[in-house]
């Protein structure tokens, strides 16, 4: 069955409402926690529980009816066609839960986890509010929808993991992944946009941004010439949330992140939102039959499981064992999801849940651990198990599900996704599955060392006395723990209620679950798991050695992702500085030389491409008096040019502005003329007071290259300027306005001299903007003259009273 | 020259005047600049007066944007003009406002007002004395004449008041950084405004009109060679005014200078009548000339995009580094040109009139700042986070709105602007736009990181507590963090909802694009070619 009847075409606006709470939530819970104090963690959990509630309510409905959607929508921004649509299947509404389920649990443990913390009020905040922005990232079907709150995830998530503020870690931490993510989720918009574009020549329209309807023509959408660049942009926007390599170097870094943050945001829920958006589109960018997608998922998914299970193996900090584990798995979620097949997708869901699941309880016991002793470091520890004994019930249950043993989520998962790559029956199938088997094996290695080490062996000195955390901490990861478990067991259940509507979704057409507690013993899965877990066993014996031989790998390379970033993000730095001293470097001559190089090819530029120059005009039959005056001018400019000081340039330019004016007043502009004369004796007289003022250099020194530079350039721009005026005058002139005027002036306007009519009445209002000029310069002055005895302000704060009591003195 | 045409028999003359007065109602088309001009002049009779003085001003600024809401309310059914001393265009002057126009006066008047309330905490005695609030209202006149009239000459007009009184606030206060800001922010200003001029006359000889409505009948019939050339010259005048690379050296060099609530007014004001003038000369009045200036707006827009976040990422100046902000939303608007599809000037558009909005905020969010540290130079700040949770706010806001991110209003049309890109194939200035966006977000955050995350100056001591801040007086709390809050509010909601902003958006880029309903609001026939040239802009986005 095709992705078309919705279970209902429900109005059902309260699905908006479920985005909206935790934000609506995260403006309180400042308040909320100057009221409750420590309790505050419980009572906002009720915001999340509430959620959560809500959605287990759809829980059998898509269980009756898998593969088909509930949606519902308000209006948002009609004028460009997006609307707060949201959709609710077997996908969104495992993502859903496990956010809400989880959220609650993280936002309960963080009450006590930061109990006493000053700004326990702001980090609940950003907590809820990241758990809003998720929801909105599974349950949109608008493609605007989806990016506001995928970004909205970055921000929150930028905000958490920079929590910490006062240490430096955290602040490039917070730097790094927001410049990934944010990078990435730029990539995505551009995705985005073009999908939505190809909607709209498809359909002839304005195109849609709803997901559910491009996804109606998948077909036409992977034959056509845009499925390339639009896969490729929404898998760097996946790539780079979800931490697959070569972007996952981020992912550890945001550790720097309260242990809450990292279970919730950077474990169970956030960094799966590229897993979630792959998901979203496999029956449109993937499928059975969408070879580059298959291979690019499979490439970077293997890479990067094996990739994050190897750097797992080095570490010796529980939270970093587990972020690169983290990596690793989301490498395989990419992986699974990249097959297509029904076991595949089937597998992925599993493991999805599993993983979040444990995961997020294994972050969940590091903190626990950490608060309890002081310390994360696996080598410290040993002996918990009798001082922190309920942290330890929750540390086994997780890492029995970790380790994928049987009755566990992850057992299924692993066995569910086994059955892929056999079912699959050729090479590349086998391929794939030895490098999950030996992926698998490390994480599991890993699993055991969290699991186990930290609680047998001999207690060993800690920086706080160990002691178990209170019920706040040690109720959720136990709960998690415990659920991972039924899960595991109740098959019948997770089959029909979670499975098979999450597979359905996934893969476009009804999945049927086949679930069962007992592994089919004819079948290669179960032997598959059995030496994964042979395999595991085995490296956790040897974690030390391999540990030790890692390190040393590592460090003869001596490179690594996270130094590539800084070394791009310095080099990024340094040539932005020195970028900006080049174009930025104060001195105005400089660029004034620019802008003039602007302004003669903004004129000269299109004359010369077309290569249009005017006609050279015959030369004019010119009266003595005429060529005398223009030999004032000429001599007046040549006078500019030989001035050995500055005043006799000035008064030398003066010279050639009267031989302008004389030129006026010879072609019958007397008007103009005068205004000229006025203009030139003003500009020498105010200029070379001013000089006199400036403690300029009396004289006008360059060197030879200067003169060359200057004088060339200006040679240049008269000849630009004068080439577009003998163009200009070359066309016919419009004598429209002139012509009315000068019939209209006498008549109507009452006045004999055109000029005075045209300043006064004609475009009177020009001449009251410029009597506002004169108005305004008038101001301007008399405050740059009076306040100039005022003394400098002194700088910004306190001081600044002292600089206004010394200008209103001198004022007096 | 003396008119010495005899007088022609009165019944032969040209129909020159409208007959009739004009309606009350097209008034509002002037109102903005009357009440400034007023305001600024009645500022200067009271001038002793600091209460007075004050109140007169927000209270003209009130009235302002009452006018611009109602302008722009009658401009969303279509442009209004009213024609200056009876005399018809193209004769006499005409103010012609469309949607875009308005939408721009609107936003300037809220920015300006928000600033008024703003210096009244950072105001000494002596500036107010010598004439603060005068320049203020005189630079919104100018700002609001070059946004609203008809009229290409009286633009320049517009644009010389704006200037001057710009000029005036620049230097007020007479500290040496200002003067020597003054120095590089006038010349090369007064240059720009005298290419503005050049252009002009270059312009009156070949089409010998100055209306604007006129120009659009009369270029798209004019010869081609020195229209383009008519056109760049254009471009570069109103490039420089707007900041746009290469040609943007004066701005970082001189909006740190004065005081940060003027600062604040020309970051969201100044800048964005360069680039409204832009889009009205280059898309509406001459769009022949696209073919001649098209990739060289499409140079300019990618440069500047990507080299004003650069410059944020260099500085060490907190307002300087803004300046850069400033460009950098100057390279969107002008990204939106280079598209030139109706979808890139929507977005230009939605940029700009964004633009002016966040700037403004910014600049006050960063005098805040510099109050609370006692600081200019962000290696000497820091611990603000712990102590300041709504400035915390405040600036990371702006910082993804100057980026381009939800949840602020620029998102939407940083949206456009992808799409347009996409849409026309342009897919250097769709990578421009996107790197502008992740560039940004980084020069932003390490400001947010310096500056409110780390605990102290940068050095030795950086993590230990900065114990030079200090809080907000009351006064600073009253006048001016509330206002900047509420500003910076606005922003995020109408990020939240931006349907309206879509729909005036698009109905100013449908009248740039197609400028026949714009020539017939004055009065003029309209040519059968510039409806013509309207329509193949229109038909340039064809969905694949």
């Amino acid at each position: 069955m095709r992705f078309e009847v919705p279970l209902s075409q429900s109005l059902d606006y309260s699905v908006a409402l479920l985005p909206v709470a935790p934000f609506l939530a995260a403006l309180l819970a400042p308040f909320v926690h100057r009221i409750f104090g420590a309790l505050s963690g419980w009572v906002l959990a009720v915001v999340p529980a509430a959620i959560f509630v809500v959605l287990l309510g759809y829980v059998a409905p898509l269980a009756e009816h898998p593969g088909e959607a509930i949606t519902s929508g308000l209006p948002w921004i009609p004028d460009h066609g997006i609307a707060l649509s949201f959709l609710i299947d077997g996908l969104s509404l495992t993502f859903a839960l496990l956010i809400s389920g989880i959220g609650t649990i993280i936002v309960v443990y963080s009450g006590a986890y930061l109990k006493g913390h000053r700004h326990q009020g702001r980090f609940l905040s950003f907590i809820l509010m990241f758990m809003g922005s998720m929801l909105g990232v599974v349950l949109a079907d608008d493609m605007m929808v989806l990016f506001v709150f995928w970004e909205l995830t970055t921000i929150t998530s930028f905000l958490l993991i920079g929590f910490d503020h006062t240490r430096e870690a955290s602040r490039r931490a917070a730097i790094q992944a927001l410049v990934v993510t944010g990078g990435g989720g730029l990539v995505l918009l551009a995705g985005f946009a073009t999908l939505h574009l190809w909607s709209a020549g498809l359909a002839g329209d304005s195109g849609t941004w709803l997901l559910s309807e491009i996804r109606q023509h998948d077909e036409v959408l992977r034959a056509g010439a845009v499925y390339t660049p639009v896969l490729l942009m929404v898998l760097v926007g996946a790539f780079t949330k979800s931490a697959q390599f070569p972007f996952s170097f981020w992912l550890p870094n945001a550790m720097e992140a309260p242990t809450p943050v990292s279970a919730f945001l950077h474990s169970a829920t956030m960094v799966k939102a590229g897993v979630y958006l792959l998901m979203r589109m496999n029956p449109m960018l993937g499928g059975e039959d969408a070879l580059l997608w298959q291979v690019l998922l499979t490439v970077f998914g293997g890479i990067t499981l094996i990739w994050g299970a190897t750097l797992a193996l080095r570490q010796t900090d529980l939270k970093q064992m587990l972020a690169q584990t983290t990596v690793a798995s989301l490498g395989l979620l990419v992986l699974l999801t990249g097959q297509g097949t029904e076991a595949a997708i089937a597998g992925a869901c599993l493991y999805l849940v599993a993983h979040a699941a444990y995961k997020g309880g294994l972050f969940l016991v590091a903190g626990l651990i950490d608060h309890g002793t002081g310390t994360r470091e696996i080598t410290d520890l040993g002996g918990l198990r009798k001082a922190m004994p309920l942290t330890f019930v929750a540390a086994v249950l997780g890492g029995l599900s970790m380790a994928g043993l049987p009755l566990t989520l992850g057992f299924l998962a692993k066995e569910e996704m086994y059955l892929a790559f056999a079912q699959m029956g050729d090479v590349w199938g086998y391929v794939v599955m030895t490098v999950v088997f030996a992926g698998n094996a490390m994480m599991m290695a890993v699993g055991i060392a969290i699991a186990v080490m930290p609680f047998f062996g001999g207690t060993t000195d800690t920086p706080k006395n160990a002691h178990e955390g209170p019920l706040a901490m040690y109720a959720g990861p136990i709960l998690l723990g415990f659920l991972a478990l039924v899960g595991g067991t109740l098959t019948g259940w997770t089959g029909e209620n979670i499975l098979a509507p999450a597979a359905s979704a996934i893969a476009s057409h009804e999945v049927h679950p086949h679930l069962k507690p007992i592994p089919d013993f004819l079948q290669l899965p179960i032997y598959v798991s059995v030496a994964t877990w042979a395999l595991g066993y085995v490296l956790f014996r040897r974690l030390k050695d391999i540990r030790l031989a890692l390190k040393a790998l590592l460090e003869a390379t001596g490179w690594s992702f996270d130094r590539i970033f800084d070394a791009l993000m310095s080099g990024l730095v340094l040539g932005a500085h020195g970028l900006t001293r080049f174009l930025h470097h104060g001195r105005l001559e400089l660029y004034l030389i620019v802008v003039f190089i602007a302004f003669a090819a903004a004129i000269g530029a299109p004359i010369l491409a077309a290569g249009a120059w005017p006609e050279i005009v015959a030369w004019p039959d010119l009266t003595s008096y005429e060529y005398a005056t223009i030999a004032i001018a000429l001599i007046g400019l040549l006078a500019v040019l030989v001035a050995r000081t500055r005043l006799v340039a000035i008064v030398s330019l003066g010279i050639q502005g009267f031989a302008v004016a004389l030129i006026f007043m010879l072609f019958g502009a007397p008007d103009l003329s005068f205004t000229q004369f006025m203009v030139e004796i003003l500009s020498v007289v105010i200029l070379t007071l001013v000089m006199t003022r400036l403690y300029l250099d009396r004289h006008d020194r360059r060197v030879l290259p200067e003169v060359f530079r200057d004088g060339g350039l200006a040679l240049i721009c008269g000849v630009a300027v004068s080439a577009l005026l003998l163009v200009v005058l070359q066309t016919p002139l419009d004598m429209r306005l002139s012509e009315l005027f000068a019939a209209t002036s006498v008549p109507i306007a009452h006045g004999h001299n055109v000029v005075n009519v045209i300043l006064v009445d004609y475009r009177g209002l020009d001449t009251l903007g410029e009597i506002s000029v004169v108005m305004t310069a008038g101001i301007a002055i008399f405050a740059l003259i009076r306040m100039r005895g005022g003394g400098p302000k002194l700088g910004i704060g306190a001081k600044k009273h002292e600089a206004a009591d010394t200008a209103e003195r001198a004022g007096a | 020259m003396a008119s010495q045409t005899q007088a022609p028999d009165p019944g032969a003359l040209p129909a020159a005047m409208i007959e009739h007065a004009t309606a009350m109602a097209d008034w509002v088309v002037i109102l903005p600049v009357v009440l400034c001009l007023i305001g600024g002049a009645l500022l200067l009779i009271m001038r002793k007066s600091r209460i007075g003085q004050a109140g007169l001003a927000i209270l003209v600024t009130i009235g302002v944007i009452a006018s611009d809401i109602a302008l722009l309310m009658r401009t969303l059914d279509g442009p209004v003009s009213m024609t200056m001393g009876k005399w018809l265009p193209p004769f006499g002057i005409a103010f012609t406002a469309d949607v875009l126009s308005a939408g721009f006066a609107l936003a300037a008047a809220v920015a300006t007002l928000v600033v008024l309330f703003y210096t009244q905490a950072e105001l000494q005695l002596r500036e107010v004395r010598h004439g603060f609030h005068a320049l203020v209202l005189l630079m919104l006149a100018g700002v609001s004449g070059a946004f609203l009239t008809g009229d290409i000459f009286n633009l320049y007009v517009w644009f010389e008041v704006m200037l001057i009184a710009s000029f005036g606030l620049m230097i007020m206060g007479g500290r040496k950084i200002q003067l020597d800001a003054a120095v590089k922010y006038g010349f090369l200003n007064f240059l720009a405004t005298t290419f503005f001029l050049v252009a002009l006359g270059y312009l009156y000889g070949l089409v010998g009109t100055l209306n604007m409505a006129d120009i659009v009948t009369a270029a798209a019939v004019a010869p081609k060679v020195p229209m383009a050339a008519i056109a760049s010259l254009m471009l570069l005048a109103f490039g420089m005014k707007a900041a746009a690379f290469p040609v943007n050296a004066w701005l970082p060099a001189s909006y740190h200078a004065p005081d940060p609530g003027v600062s604040a007014l020309f970051a969201g004001l100044l800048t964005k009548v360069g680039a409204y003038t832009l889009l009205r000369i280059l898309v509406a009045l001459m769009p022949g000339t696209r073919d001649w200036l098209g990739p060289v707006l499409v140079v300019v827009a990618t440069t500047t995009l990507i080299i004003a976040p650069l410059g944020a990422l260099a500085q060490t100046n907190l307002r300087r580094a803004l300046g850069f902000f400033v460009i950098g939303g100057i390279g969107a608007i002008l990204a939106g040109l280079a598209i030139g599809t109706p979808t890139g000037i929507q977005g230009g558009a939605i940029y700009a009139f964004n633009s002016m909005l966040v700037m403004t905020a910014f600049y006050l969010v960063a005098g805040l700042v510099e109050r609370v540290t006692g600081e200019m130079d962000t290696r000497q700040m820091g611990g603000l986070y712990a102590v300041n949770s709504p400035l915390s706010i405040a600036f990371l806001v702006l910082v993804f709105a100057a980026a381009g991110l939800p949840p602020s209003l620029a998102f939407w049309p940083k949206l456009l602007l992808v799409e347009g890109s996409v849409a026309s194939g342009q897919y250097w200035v769709l990578a421009a736009v996107l790197i502008n966006s992740i560039l940004t977000s980084i020069a932003g955050s390490r400001l947010w990181a310096h500056i409110f995350w780390r605990q102290g100056r940068a050095g030795t001591h950086s993590e230990q507590p900065n114990d030079r801040l200090r809080p907000l007086s009351p006064t600073y709390r009253g006048f001016a963090a509330v206002p900047t809050g509420a500003l910076v509010l606005a922003i995020v909601l109408l990020g939240l909802w931006p349907n309206p902003v879509f729909e005036a958006g698009r109905l100013a880029a449908t009248g740039l694009v197609d400028p026949v309903p714009y020539v017939a609001a004055t009065g003029l026939a309209p040519a059968n070619d510039a409806a013509q040239g309207g329509a193949a802009m229109a038909s340039e986005e064809t969905p694949r």
